[in-house]
């Protein structure tokens, strides 16, 4: 019987070895390119996916300790071609250059938040400190996620 | 270096270059409506095109060598929609939106009908590769003429569609009207059911910066959606059908030799391809992991020859110079003894600079696929062009065979200008029979890419009693010559470069060497005017005739409160600027010490930068603020250790780069100068930073650092 996945709310059998980090079964069996390889050492946060609701290295999990519980990726933010509140206010605020970084801080931000639905800027910080960004737009991160947290609260998400 | 035949050289202003371009215009024609559906297509050439591609390097270089004059076209399709070629890539810089501005401004169409196709060796014009600044102050120039020539030709299409002199037609929101009769054609019905090609001179002049209306203006990264959604593919990201995962077999050490080999248990695994070609020894398989199995299955022994490590590197760049190099760089004007003589200060200092890497957060990547005996590579590099020809040459086929398509990029700020990636799924994928896709772990990119030159800079100055410089003397071992010049009005001055063989990779770094040449002028001049007793911008002030400079300097100091009063303990202050790459930077910084642990923390930074008119003050602004925070990692803690021709810190666990608790309050100043040409402002901004924090910890400390990294460790006072 072969691992199954609950990713984006579709279900996807697996093929690859049970201990393969969920990153490569992400990208390379199922084609969902939006996670990103950037140090395979949980040390950048490029990979970072909803477990449950918790953020997670996906380099760090194999696929048989990720399949307990629903997957979320950034691919599976954006519901009826509206994008969730952290890609909008990421959009609206600039927050990128390269944005090779980007899936991985929306979806570490989005976790945040649906733990502490207003974070102070340190926190803010905090919470991000595993994330790397090369292109040095930090602050705009962190005003984006301010904004997403204004956004969700006045549309009660 | 395994599956690399190119002896890497330092610095692309170095690079030898013979490569002949691409002249397919014929072909191209017929493509193009191919490719692009009916409409009117423009080929311009620039009368200085050979001045707007970077300057060619004068060793094997022919005149026959260069592009044809067509170096920029574009295409108006039957819906109005413009499609402009540049052969420059997206690495996070811009262009692809900055430049589509450009294109919009002078051909008088809405931003959104424009489409850039970039970095594509078979569909846009020769470009010899996204370095050195030269995007903004290349390309834009360029695009301006092809959309010029466009406009004017559809004012010729127009004026003979309705049988009038096109001298009193008008171009404008994507339509010619002819203001006598009222009547005007959109170009979408201009365009409509031609197949028209056009080669046109490109003519100056073209719409000024102070007439600007889609250029100038904080629009938005065309691709932004595709970025947050996860959509936007990179090149690791693309899976053509029947993809294997390709992984190479690194040495152990640099410069070691294969002794034995057995891959016989490797090439019994199934759906494996193993390859060996001289160094070469890789891997393809279904998967990553299946590869890197293989890998491991294959039996080697290596020959290894002890190195010197990063602890000996600096007396070793002093020892070992290339006395005779012909890359020696030298030049002499007045007396230095002169002038020394004459000083009432003189000083002395050396300073050192450590190698650091870029990591670039997309590692190095390829894909590449055969079809028919023609070779199709998806990769991440700044030098598309020069990839195709490498690949042409390393693989024996023309360069007609060859096609470089690259992705728009996980950056590379310098680190990406070689085909090492490319060369290697290439040779897999011959292997294969499939495409092959080779995507770096963060220990090879870390490892086998190249590294920003180390060096020592030593320094010897005087200044007379009213606190102009007499006499400047200034040798760069190693670390390159950008920004070897100084800014500062000196009568005498001698300055020379001093390449120094060396087995490490070295390269190309944002910035090249003036973020190593700048920190040491930058603390050089901070310490002479301490020990003349002179406020630092003062004593810059009085040394600089060029009134750019002069500007950056005065703006930043007026936001940042110059000169500042201390209030706290520990805290400190300094500042530190240039000009490079026809861009102006100057930069303050405030430090905190904290005594007890020794670490040091950025608070506020303030800096001023230049580079003409501006074309999208937002992006600007991402990119100035960005190249400070990346340059504090430089500055403060980012070296590369190595021994024995290992990597000992290949990781970004042991390597730090600057992360969300580094960043301090930044302000940027931007100076738009609807006067001049824009500059490129990728590199310049990141000079002044080093120099602003090493000076301000001097300020708060009585510690002069004269070393980069500053404190990798804190200071401990």
């Amino acid at each position: 019987m072969p691992i199954e996945l609950e990713v984006n709310g579709k279900r996807y059998p697996v093929h690859y070895d049970p201990d393969t980090p969920l990153l490569y079964v992400l990208r390379d069996e199922f084609g969902l390119t939006g996670t990103k390889y950037g140090c395979g050492e949980g040390q950048c946060g490029a990979c970072t996916v909803l477990i449950g609701s918790a953020p997670r290295r996906s380099c760090q999990i194999s696929v048989s300790a990720a399949a307990a519980k629903p997957i979320t990726t950034i691919e599976g933010l954006e519901k009826d071609g509206r994008l969730h509140p952290v890609q909008q206010a990421f959009l609206d605020a600039g927050a990128f250059q390269c944005a090779y970084c980007t899936p991985g801080m929306i979806m570490s931000s989005v976790g945040l938040l649906q733990g502490n639905a207003n974070p102070s800027s340190a926190e803010i910080v905090q919470f991000l400190q595993g994330n790397v960004c090369r292109c040095g737009t930090h602050a705009r991160i962190v005003d984006a996620i301010h904004q997403a947290a204004k956004a969700m609260q006045e549309h009660g998400r | 270096m395994s599956g690399s035949p190119v002896k890497f050289a330092v610095e692309p202003e170095r690079y030898e270059f013979s490569a002949g371009p691409m002249h397919h215009f014929e072909m191209l024609r017929r493509d193009f409506f191919k490719l692009l559906g009916a409409g009117i297509a423009v080929f311009t050439m620039a009368k200085d095109s050979r001045a707007m591609q970077e300057t060619a390097p004068p060793r094997g270089f022919h005149a026959e060598d260069l592009p044809k004059e067509i170096n920029a076209w574009l295409h108006i399709g039957e819906d109005g929609g413009v499609t402009a070629f540049t052969g420059k890539v997206e690495i996070g810089q811009n262009i692809r939106t900055s430049l589509a501005q450009t294109v919009a401004d002078e051909l008088r169409v809405p931003f959104e009908s424009v489409r850039m196709v970039t970095a594509d060796t078979a569909l846009t014009p020769f470009d010899f590769g996204t370095v050195g600044s030269r995007s903004t102050p290349t390309m834009t120039p360029q695009l301006r003429r092809v959309a010029a020539a466009a406009r004017d030709l559809l004012v010729g299409v127009a004026a003979k569609e309705w049988n009038v002199p096109r001298e009193g037609l008008k171009a404008a929101d994507a339509k010619v009207t002819d203001p006598a009769s009222g009547r005007s054609l959109r170009y979408a019905e201009l365009a409509r059911g031609k197949t028209l090609a056009q080669n046109l001179p490109a003519e100056d002049p073209v719409t000024p910066p102070a007439e600007w209306t889609v250029a100038g203006k904080s629009i938005p990264k065309v691709d932004g959606r595709a970025f947050v959604t996860g959509r936007h593919q990179y090149t690791p990201d693309l899976r053509p059908p029947g993809l294997l995962y390709g992984k190479v077999l690194r040495p152990p050490s640099f410069d070691a030799t294969l002794r034995s080999y057995d891959d016989t248990a490797a090439k019994a695994m199934p759906g494996v391809i193993v390859v060996r070609d001289g160094d070469f020894v890789g891997a393809a398989a279904p998967s990553e992991r299946e590869a890197q199995k293989a890998l491991g299955a294959i039996q080697t022994k290596w020959k290894e020859t002890p190195q010197i490590s990063n602890r000996e590197i600096f007396s070793y760049l002093k020892k070992n110079a290339a006395a005779n190099s012909e890359d020696r760089y030298r030049k002499q004007n007045g007396s230095v003894e002169e002038g020394l003589a004459h000083a009432a200060h003189r000083l002395d200092t050396t300073h050192t600079i450590a190698f650091i890497a870029h990591a670039p957060l997309e590692s190095r990547a390829a894909v590449a696929e055969w079809t028919d005996g023609k070779l199709t590579v998806w990769t991440g590099t700044q030098r598309p062009f020069a990839v195709r020809d490498e690949l042409a040459s390393v693989f024996h086929v023309p360069e007609s065979s060859v096609r470089v398509i690259v992705p728009d990029m996980g950056s590379a700020y310098g680190g990406k200008h070689t085909s090492d990636a490319a060369l290697e799924a290439a040779r897999l994928a011959r292997a294969a029979g499939r495409p092959v896709r080779v995507f770096w772990t963060r220990e090879e990119e870390f490892t086998w890419a190249y590294f920003r030159p180390a060096g020592v800079i030593e320094i010897k100055s005087g200044i007379a009693s009213d606190g102009k410089l007499t006499a400047w003397e200034y040798h760069n071992y190693n670390s390159g010559m950008s920004a070897i010049e100084t800014p500062y009005v000196v009568p005498n001055r001698r300055i020379e470069f001093h390449p120094v063989p060396f087995n490490m990779r070295q390269g190309s770094y944002r910035g090249l060497a003036a973020t190593a040449n700048v920190f040491a002028r930058e603390t050089h001049m901070d310490a002479v005017a301490r020990a003349a007793q002179i406020d630092p911008l003062e004593f810059r002030l009085k040394n600089i005739s060029d009134p750019r400079l002069r500007a950056v300097f005065e703006a930043a100091a007026k936001s940042f409160g110059w000169p500042r009063k201390k209030t706290q303990e520990g805290q400190g202050f300094g500042l530190g600027g240039g000009t490079e790459k026809g861009g102006y930077v100057a930069t303050f910084a405030e430090i905190a010490v904290d005594r007890a642990s020794g670490a040091v923390r950025v608070v506020r930074v303030v800096t001023a930068y230049e580079c003409g008119a501006i074309v999208n003050p937002d992006g600007l602004l991402n990119q100035v603020i960005g190249a400070i925070v990346q340059g504090m990692g430089g500055a403060l803690f980012e070296a590369i250790e190595f021994e024995n021709g290992r990597i000992t810190n290949p990781h970004f666990a042991s390597y730090r780069v600057p992360r969300f608790r580094d960043v301090p309050e930044i302000e940027a100043i931007l100076l738009d100068r609807k006067d001049l040409p824009p500059a490129g402002a990728g590199e310049t901004p990141m000079l002044g930073i080093a120099p602003a924090i090493g000076n301000a910890i001097f300020d708060a400390t009585g510690v002069r650092l004269n070393g980069l990294p500053l404190a990798p460790n804190g200071l401990k006072t």
